[in-house]
């Protein structure tokens, strides 16, 4: 708490009993949302639990159907952002809003009234290099965006907002794609600036961040507060979470002990580069046995998809990756869909499924040329919808029919659309990438289950995620990527936060990876 | 009370659709016909005239079929690689090349016309009129696929590559007498036509509908069936959808890209040899009256639909055969614009319903 | 073969190439592709011709083409910004549409006379040895308008507020729109701003550089290497500027290479046999093709060419909101 921080004063914004409705859904379900002056108050809840709704309500892009908005004290109509941004309101969105190909100083004097025609770059790099320098932020103005790291462009963002002159800041889960060091610095730059007035709604759904960084926090859940503006004084971790999910969670999954058997899947020294022709993969030696999960801990960003990619065969690499004794570097997918690989991608909707085809024909993606899907250079739709059925059933996907389009399942059903299909293969290694991000508590736990069930039957499994608590649940050995190297692994039941945290973000070197002894994992040593 | 639109959350009901698009049809008339009165036309004698001389005999209709043809092999084509949302507007080159090739087998010539059997020639001039399509389909679809260059402008640009090749051809080496055209084929490499049967029967005296109308609709079967039925298929359809989904299922894109394309201009160049050997019976200057153009309309008005391509097709056949013979000039481009415009500007109403509501009760019935 | 009349006559024929291109640009910069510039361009040389043989006033008719052009332009906007209809097909409609309604409205017109924009000499300019020859002397006005446009075109898009939000919508029209800017304002303005300037460089060729009305041979897929040239200039318009010169050059060059018996000392094929010249003739169907490939060779498509999201309807919340 600081000087700021007083209920008696004016709110900075007060929302009121706000309902938004979208054709079959209730995204907001009169909601009461107060932010203090200099304060720091965090919106919690789950994905799809109406906190981003309701903030683009606050930013004019959506118009709620019932309730009011006063902004300090007066009651505005937002019809677009521009309204917002004219009332002191900005918001650093989940995807950067940047346009690539423009600089730093560019992005910023979009959509603002001066100047009216001439740009003048010369001088409003001036004047933002000013600015970044009143809040302790480190920029180039006359960098372009594409060649910023993803913290600068975040840097960018919020120079977008403070040039506006807002008072009122909605960061939208900030740090989801920062380091854990460079979360802390943001969090120590965002604090600093409510002690400088603005007031700050801060979205997340890590419950340690906002308990680090919040004074206040309203909680939703389904679209309803669950928490009105509660301080957090004497509040648990335990009590958060059902209040965020409406039941108590458990927090460690059961895992069976196990010997890992046969070495699966080998790479020696793999290197990569990701799209824009730059280094992402750098000398990966990796190893991973029947029976076993490693898990791949990094910030986004760090060659984890090249790493995904170059296995699964969908990117060019160098050096050899053995799946049970044959390579697979540089051979297309079909060759590693032949040997026995699954792979659940990150992008679900992007890559895992054709959205406007049935349920059916997303099934048979991987199959489809094998009897007795097809017969020479025909397909058997009849014994395909068959097949469908039976997936369906078996792994409980909530769908009218097989003919349905998977773009019309939610987010857990696509998911176990996906995982039917890629384990009904008998896969002796699956490639599983952050597969339950942006589930639901109930699907994460049928897909964690799952995973745990094919490990139960020996299947390897490399499983790549940026929730360090499911990679510490679920993994036997945790791999931290970090700029493209495998900077060390670590035995999953040793694995504490803290080294991973210094070993994601390059400050820590752990022992390398082949082969696995778990007694290794135990003597780390510090570098630098 | 106010009009809403709201987006769809459910299918659009089956029928709509097919109403859209005959609605668009009779529309794009109706508004035709407005403008046309507007600069002092009568709108209804020229409909009336259209009618006539497109349905008003038996003649007439094959004439109509005669057009249809080559729309109906262009417009499967298109069909086929808009499917892929590959945008083949290409056809017109392909046509070009197509007549081209098949030509060379009389005017080179490649074999002694005079003694080959005909369907010997003609089966050769089929082969040509494809392979010369595939080739110039090729082309685009290898640059798309190796180098992800637009195959929009590439296919647009080869369409005047094509033309040229053409008058290099027409006007010089193979020219008859100086005119821009080649001699006239001998009978014997004509494709049968109904006026053939007029001997037997002379109800058929006089019709130009060529065996190639056949071509085509052997053609609409084989793609329902690839489309429908065969793993190639199932192939174009995932490519089509999500290209992403289909290279991590393992098919390769690239390859598809380039025998789609080849596929597409395959079927384009049998139509400019069955225009050739069927109708003109020559190579000459502007065969094409812009059936390359109209394939990619009647693809899309048809839904790349194989069979409903057959039926555009035809109505487009008859827009053609009446725009021949009326003036203005330009109304059947008008109509097929019209048409074209008002079907996608319905397509919105696959997305979005529009509802007459109640101002106040609004809120109320969408929570519901 | 005089290099100076051949160049004079490419600049000439070049500006209608030009005018078109820089109004796609417009277009294409802020997402929108219009494929229909052949069809804007026709109905622009009907309305000019027309109103200047009915009305005697060239500036009036200056005006009724850019009115048509931009007027037919805005159903394209409509179904593609709004509709979110596929932008090759309503392009290609476009064409159609234009195309009919030129040839309806222009019956009877073909082989009438009508005033027309004048040329003129620069004085002083004209005086510079070789460059006021070819350049500023008994051009027409349009030529003069065309130095002065590129350069202003790109002067807007690059170094001006409204260049910012052109370029900003083109390339992420989410962005922009977060800030304000009004994704579906821009995009109508600027397709607009394209059927007027595609209008323009319509009564270009029919009340201007080649007077006359000829139905549809009057723009005889001008519009279409128009499409091409703003691709062979990467969406910038001092690169279209050469580049139209270029094609209007080519096109001169394949009248004149056909005249004399010698060249440059050996023996010019194109007089013997005058058919080569079609092959000459697709050159610049070729040459786009070719810049199209050269432009995709990795190193050089670096943060280069085509705005990102040209041809992707703007919904908004279905991009990253």
């Amino acid at each position: 708490m600081n000087e700021y921080s007083n209920n008696q004063r004016i709110p900075a914004v007060e929302m009121r009993d706000i309902t938004l409705r979208f054709p079959g859904v209730l995204a907001n379900d009169h909601v009461n949302f107060t932010l203090h002056e200099g304060e720091i108050h965090a919106l919690l809840g789950e994905n799809g639990a109406g906190k981003s709704s309701l903030m683009n309500v606050l930013m004019g892009l959506y118009q709620p159907q019932e309730g009011t908005i006063r902004v300090f004290g007066k009651e505005v109509r937002f019809n677009s952002p521009k309204d917002a941004i004219a009332a002191g309101i900005g918001m650093v969105h989940q995807h950067f809003m940047l346009v690539p190909t423009m600089s730093v100083t560019e992005n910023i004097l979009i959509g603002l009234d001066k100047p009216k025609l001439a740009l003048n770059l010369k001088h409003y790099d001036e004047e933002v290099r000013h600015l970044a320098e009143q809040f302790g932020i480190r920029i180039d103005p006359s960098a372009k965006v594409w060649q910023l790291s993803v913290g600068e462009q975040q840097r960018v963002e919020i120079l977008k907002i403070l040039y506006r002159g807002a008072r009122i800041l909605v960061m939208d889960e900030p740090t989801a794609v920062l380091a854990p060091q460079e979360a802390d610095e943001l969090i120590a730059t965002l604090k600093g600036m409510a002690s400088q007035g603005k007031s700050i709604i801060f979205i997340s759904h890590k419950l340690n961040e906002v308990q680090e960084v919040a004074d206040r926090l309203t909680i939703l859940r389904r679209g309803k507060a669950t928490a009105e503006g509660i301080g957090l004084e004497g509040i648990t971790r335990e009590r958060l979470a059902s209040l965020m999910v409406g039941r108590e969670v458990i927090f460690n999954m059961h895992k069976v002990d196990r010997e890992p058997g046969e070495v699966v899947l080998q790479l020696e020294q793999v290197s990569a580069v990701n799209n824009k022709n730059l280094p992402a993969l750098k000398n990966v030696d990796l190893c991973l046995r029947a029976g076993e999960i490693l898990g791949i801990a990094g910030v986004a960003g760090n060659g984890q998809s090249e790493l995904v990619e170059v296995v699964t065969g969908l990117r060019e690499c160098e050096g050899t990756i053995w799946l049970d004794g044959k390579d697979i570097a540089n051979k297309p997918p079909q060759v590693s869909i032949g040997g026995g690989l699954a792979h659940i991608p990150e992008d679900r909707i992007g890559v895992g499924s054709a959205p406007n085809l049935s349920i059916t024909k997303n099934v048979i993606m991987k199959n489809f040329e094998s009897e007795p899907i097809s017969h020479r250079w025909q397909v058997n739709y009849t014994e395909a919808g068959r097949h469908a059925a039976e997936l369906k059933q078996k792994y409980d996907i909530l769908a009218p029919s097989v003919e349905t389009q998977a773009r019309k399942l939610s987010g857990g059903n696509l998911q176990k659309l996906i995982l039917a299909r890629e384990l009904s293969s008998a896969p002796h290694l699956i490639v599983a990438m952050q597969p339950t991000r942006g589930l639901d508590v109930g699907a994460i736990e049928a897909v964690q289950q799952l995973l745990l069930d094919q490990r139960e039957t020996g299947c390897a499994i490399l499983l790549v995620s940026e929730d360090l608590d499911e990679l510490m649940a679920l993994s036997d050995r945790i791999a931290v990527m970090y700029e493209g190297e495998v900077v060390g692994v670590v035995d999953g039941k040793e694995a504490d936060l803290n080294t991973l945290g210094l070993m994601m973000t390059g400050s820590m070197r752990g022992p390398g990876s082949c082969p696995p002894e778990p007694a290794a994992a135990g003597s780390q040593e510090r570098e630098g | 009370m106010r009009l809403q639109i709201v987006k769809r959350s459910e299918d659009p009901p089956k029928w709509l659709p097919i109403a859209t698009s005959l609605g668009a049809v009779v529309l794009a008339f109706v508004i035709s016909g407005g403008i046309l009165a507007a600069v002092g036309a009568d709108p209804l004698q020229i409909y009336r005239y259209f009618f006539r001389s497109a349905f008003g005999s038996w003649g007439a209709f094959s004439d109509v079929m005669v057009k249809a043809t080559p729309l109906i092999l262009i417009g499967l084509g298109c069909a086929l690689a808009f499917r892929m949302k590959l945008w083949n507007i290409g056809a017109e080159g392909q046509f070009y090349i197509g007549a081209f090739f098949s030509s060379m087998v009389v005017m080179v010539p490649l074999v002694d016309v005079n003694t080959t059997p005909p369907i010997v020639t003609i089966g050769l001039m089929m082969l040509l009129g494809i392979f010369g399509g595939a080739l110039y389909g090729f082309i685009p679809g290898l640059l798309k696929a190796k180098f992800g260059i637009n195959e929009i402008i590439t296919t647009l640009m080869l369409n005047y590559v094509a033309v040229f090749w053409n008058n290099y051809w027409i006007f010089g080496k193979w020219s008859d007498a100086g005119f821009q055209m080649t001699p006239t084929f001998p009978r014997r490499v004509w494709l049968p036509r109904l006026a053939d049967l007029a001997k037997q029967n002379p109800f058929f005296s006089g019709m130009t509908l060529h065996v190639g109308v056949i071509f085509g609709l052997i053609v609409a079967v084989v793609l329902w069936y690839i489309i429908n039925k065969s793993r190639w298929g199932y192939k174009i359809n995932l490519i089509g959808d999500n290209p992403k989904a289909a290279r991590y299922a393992g098919i390769d894109i690239a390859k598809n890209i380039i025998l789609v394309f080849m596929f597409s201009g395959a079927l384009a160049g049998l139509a400019g040899m069955t225009e050739v050997s069927g109708v003109v019976h020559r190579l000459q200057e502007r065969i094409s009256t812009s059936y390359g153009f109209s394939g990619v309309i009647v693809a899309w008005l048809a839904k790349l639909d194989p069979f409903a391509v057959v039926l555009v097709s035809i109505l487009f056949g008859a827009l053609l055969v009446a725009g021949r013979e009326i003036q203005p000039s330009g109304v059947s481009f008008l109509i097929q614009g019209t048409i074209l415009f008002l079907v996608i500007s319905s397509d919105v109403l696959m997305r979005y319903q529009i509802r007459l509501v109640n101002t106040k009760k609004a809120s109320v019935e969408e929570a519901a | 073969m005089n290099f100076e009349i051949m160049l004079h006559a490419g600049i000439s024929t070049g500006t209608i190439l030009l005018i078109a291109a820089i109004g796609e640009i417009f277009a294409e910069r802020s997402g929108v592709m219009n494929l229909g510039v052949e069809g804007m361009m026709l109905l622009g040389a009907m309305a000019a011709f027309k109103t200047a043989y009915n009305t005697g006033n060239v500036w009036l008719a200056l005006l009724a083409a850019v009115l048509a052009g931009g007027v037919l332009s805005l159903a394209h906007a409509l179904v593609t910004i709004h509709f979110q209809a596929d932008q090759t097909v309503s392009g290609l409609s476009l064409t159609f549409l234009g195309t009919g309604l030129a040839l309806v409205l222009g019956e009877g017109m073909t082989g009438l006379n009508a005033p027309t924009v004048p040329n003129f000499t620069l004085p002083l300019l004209s005086q510079i040895p070789f460059i006021g020859r070819v350049f500023f002397t008994d051009q027409n006005l349009f030529v003069y308008f065309g130095y002065l446009l590129a350069p202003l075109a790109w002067y807007y898009i690059y170094k001006t507020k409204p260049g910012l939000h052109l370029r900003a919508v083109g390339e992420k029209p989410a962005a922009a729109d977060t800030l304000g800017v009004s994704v579906y304002g821009v995009r109508y303005l600027y397709t607009f701003i394209g059927g007027c300037f595609a209008g323009l460089s319509g009564a270009c060729i029919s009340v201007a550089i080649t007077p006359g009305w000829y139905s549809n041979l009057t723009t005889s897929g001008q519009g279409w290497i128009a499409v091409a040239l703003v691709i062979f200039a990467q969406w910038n318009p001092m690169r279209a500027m050469l580049g139209g010169y270029l094609f209007g050059f080519l096109r001169r060059l394949l009248l004149d290479l056909q005249g004399p018996a010698m060249l440059l000392g050996l023996r010019n094929p194109f007089f013997y046999d005058h058919n080569l010249v079609f092959f000459l003739q697709m050159l610049p169907y070729v040459l786009t093709v070719m810049a199209l490939v050269w432009g995709s060779s990795s190193a050089r498509r670096k943060r280069i060419g085509a705005p990102a999201a040209l041809g992707e309807p703007y919904i908004r919340g279905e991009r990253g909101l």
